[in-house]
């Protein structure tokens, strides 16, 4: 099958309750023919059950009791499916202010963000904060789909009024690639197929769209970072001296014969094979999962990282980062977390809130400094060992951090990297 | 297309490799839930990648309700002593002999929901602090939800209102005694990945599921396999059928579908065309809408 060449395209929902995110997934899934037919009785027999006329689409991935209780997604439900061109991972994620974190998680591996908009209340507030959250992101592409056309008699006039309103807060945003589309989710208008009710809009369809974006200059091949998950040390008969570093590439390149430093050690060595059950390989570049060997005899362990001589990132204990904060116990100052940064785990305090944003008119409050749920904030982080760290604008992988409350285990808060 | 871009089978596997090797750095005591199903093995396969040249580093747990295909288990213990692990059995036999469950009353009674005490109580016994699961978010809307690493307390129960953001391909996997969690490396498989990579793998799996003639029972859009565990009712007959296994689950309650379908690329054409989810014929799961959230709550797969 040619699918064996396919890309994997993945993308999410973000924009306010209700906006119909999770109709228009339902829609794309059942005009793209994903849906199978005992899904299709048990959806349908469900929404006859709650007097739905016809068939409630978003019951496709509100999948929760709660959920379809209350007509709301709660947390990230993930589908798949696949067209000639392409194979999807869908991320379809809650509006609701509540479970931002939800959101925040389904976002994170996009490739892709689909921010609705409810053509009868254009853009608002949670439309703004979920376009904000995309862009710290650095989600490549944004789609906005401006929603629910067919209770604003398609009118062009609503449509350009609600684009030029996101495009004059969106310029504010870092979005490289953002395109807008009208739609009707529940009918299926500019879904899947052309919308015979808006033949002012001269664009593709959502799907057309989807299946033609360009995503292969979306990973950096530039810099190698291999964080070191875990070293494989087999100690049976034809292995006896293998030291294997367990590990996926974040970015870049790797070969066999690469001048290579393992940091923070600063240790240098060469690359002596790059492993797989499969055979030794010639190369291996992101996101590969590979064990590594080098020449030298040196101390290598878990949360380490190795890098090539000439590009290495920079290693810091104290470092800037846009951080969204998930979690409803308030941030307490100076207090201790433990950070997350690929596959090294440390000590860190925030040690200073810069500023934090004001989601409505993205202006920065210099003099609050209270890290809420749903705070969006630049803080100063200190650890107590140095991470090798690279902005995230330049790389997702090691741009990116988490921290956990040491005394609840529960994650917190979101980091990127500035 | 640059040559620098992995398809998306070998992006699944570099995933879910990823993800073994976390659990096996993050956790004490991790354990891969096997069941001899298709996704298990698929798990196991992974799991031998991760860690080549070392030998899979944990031991394979099986929740034995007692109502196996013979063909599964002969799989299943063919398969740990090739790859050398150990194998924890937790049976639920066992537990309805000790009085820990009582097996269930009536005409769609199955040992099914039994499973939970017995997988809680392996997981207990044995101080299990993560059990690899082959769980798929495909499969089941409710399953659809949940994480790489997915939190169970105390008491094995997930909570599908309150799960820990998991951002990026950051995992936490930090817990207090006496919790554990749940790993699902294939968590971005589907069905038809599965199959592919099979395929492509060449992945040995239970003659179960290729096509094969076999005594059964047309029994709630299925046909159920004769066994010892199957009482025949009122106005059922055996008939003798060329059927193949899309899942495997208990005997009492796997239904097959007639098929001709005996090669791995035979099967993966028929996959491609199916109309039908793979568990569309699981009577534990038609139970009532939500029966498998109900189910994962207490502690289920
Ligand atoms: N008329 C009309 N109604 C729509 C359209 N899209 C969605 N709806 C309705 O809007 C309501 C909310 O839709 P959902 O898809 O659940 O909204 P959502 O964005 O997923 O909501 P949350 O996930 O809770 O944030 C439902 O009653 C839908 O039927 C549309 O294009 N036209
Ligand atoms: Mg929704």
């Amino acid at each position: 099958m040619a699918i064996d060449n396919n890309q994997l395209l993945r993308f999410t929902t973000a924009g306010s309750v209700d906006d119909g995110k999770s109709t228009l997934i339902g829609r794309l899934l059942y005009d793209s023919k994903a849906i199978f037919e005992d899904q299709l009785d048990a959806v349908a027999a469900t929404s006859k059950r709650k007097g739905h006329e016809g068939v409630d689409l978003a019951l496709f991935t509100d999948g929760l009791r709660d959920e379809r209780e209350q007509g709301i997604t709660i947390d990230v439900a993930y589908r798949y499916f696949t067209t000639p061109k392409r194979k999807f991972i869908i991320a379809d994620t809650p509006g609701h202010i509540q479970y931002t974190r939800n959101m925040v998680t389904g976002a994170s591996t996009a490739n892709a963000a689909l921010i609705l908009i409810d053509a009868r209340h254009g853009v608002i507030e949670q439309t703004k904060r979920h376009a904000f959250i995309a862009s710290l992101l650095q989600i490549p592409h944004v789609i906005v789909c401006v929603n629910k056309m067919d209770l604003m008699d398609y009118s062009e006039k609503v449509y350009n009024e609600i684009v030029s309103q996101f495009e004059e807060f969106s310029a504010k945003l870092n979005v490289k690639d953002v395109r807008f589309l009208p739609m009707s989710a529940l009918d299926g208008d500019n879904v899947v197929n052309k919308s015979t009710n808006m033949p002012w809009f001269k664009g593709a369809p959502l799907l057309h769209t989807l299946e033609t974006l360009h995503i292969g200059s979306d990973l950096n091949k530039i810099d190698a970072r291999f964080p070191v998950q875990t070293v494989l040390r087999p100690q049976r008969e034809g292995f006896i001296d293998y030291r294997g570093y367990a590990g996926r590439l974040a970015s870049g390149i790797l070969r066999p014969g690469d001048e290579v430093v393992v940091m923070p050690s600063g240790f240098t060595s060469k690359i002596k094979s790059i492993d797989t059950d499969k055979g030794a390989l010639e190369e291996a570049y992101a996101p590969m999962s590979v064990s590594v060997t080098l020449q030298d005899d040196i101390d290598v362990s878990r949360g380490d990282m190795i890098v090539k001589k000439n590009n290495q990132p920079e290693p810091k204990q104290e470092f800037d980062a846009m951080l969204c904060w998930l979690h409803n116990d308030t941030a307490k100052p100076r207090a201790k977390y433990t950070i997350l940064h690929t596959s090294n785990e440390q000590k860190a305090m925030i040690k200073d809130v810069v500023y934090k944003i004001d989601i409505n008119s993205y202006a920065r409050l210099e003099d609050d400094n209270e890290l809420a749920m749903n705070s969006i904030a630049r803080v100063t982080i200190k650890t107590t060992r140095p991470l090798m760290i690279d902005e995230y604008r330049d790389n997702r992988v090691t741009g990116s951090f988490t921290l956990i409350d040491s005394a609840t285990h529960e994650t917190v808060a979101a980091g990127m990297i500035v | 297309m640059s040559k620098y871009y992995l398809n998306y089978l070998d992006e699944l596997e570099s995933e879910a490799i990823y993800i073994l090797r976390e659990v096996w750095a993050q956790f004490e005591n991790p354990v891969i839930l096997f069941s001899g199903g298709k996704d298990s093995i698929l798990v196991a396969h992974l799991a031998k990648k991760a860690f080549y040249p070392s030998k899979i580093p944990f031991p394979f747990m099986h929740v034995d309700t007692g109502h196996n295909f013979p063909e599964t288990i002969q799989f299943r213990d063919d398969l740990v002593k090739e790859l050398g692990v150990e194998l924890i059995v937790g049976s639920v036999q066992e537990a309805i002999d000790d009085g820990r469950v009582a097996e269930e009353k009536g005409k769609s009674a199955t040992r099914n929901v039994l499973q939970i005490t017995t997988l809680l109580d392996a997981i207990e016994s044995n101080k299990v602090d993560c059990a690899i699961g082959g769980g798929r978010r495909d499969e089941e809307k409710a399953r659809a939800k949940e994480r790489f690493f997915s939190h169970r307390d105390d008491f094995g129960q997930w909570d599908p209102k309150n799960q820990r953001p998991e951002l990026w391909n950051i995992l936490n996997g930090k817990h207090f005694e006496g919790e554990h969690f749940r790993a699902f490396p294939i968590s971005n498989w589907t069905e038809m990945d599965v199959w592919n990579y099979i395929l492509r793998e060449n992945i040995s799996i239970p003659s179960l599921y290729l096509a094969h003639q076999r005594d059964v029972v047309w029994r709630s859009n299925s046909w159920i396999p004769v066994s010892e565990y199957l009482t025949l009712e009122e106005g059922e007959k055996v008939e003798n059928k060329k059927i193949r296994f899309r899942t495997l689950g208990d005997i009492t309650i796997t239904g097959g579908l007639e098929s001709d379908a005996d090669t791995l690329e035979k099967i993966v054409d028929e996959v491609s065309s199916m109309k039908q989810t793979e568990r569309g014929n699981r009577t534990d799961d038609k139970r009532s809408e939500s029966a498998m959230e109900d189910r994962k709550r207490q502690g289920y797969f």
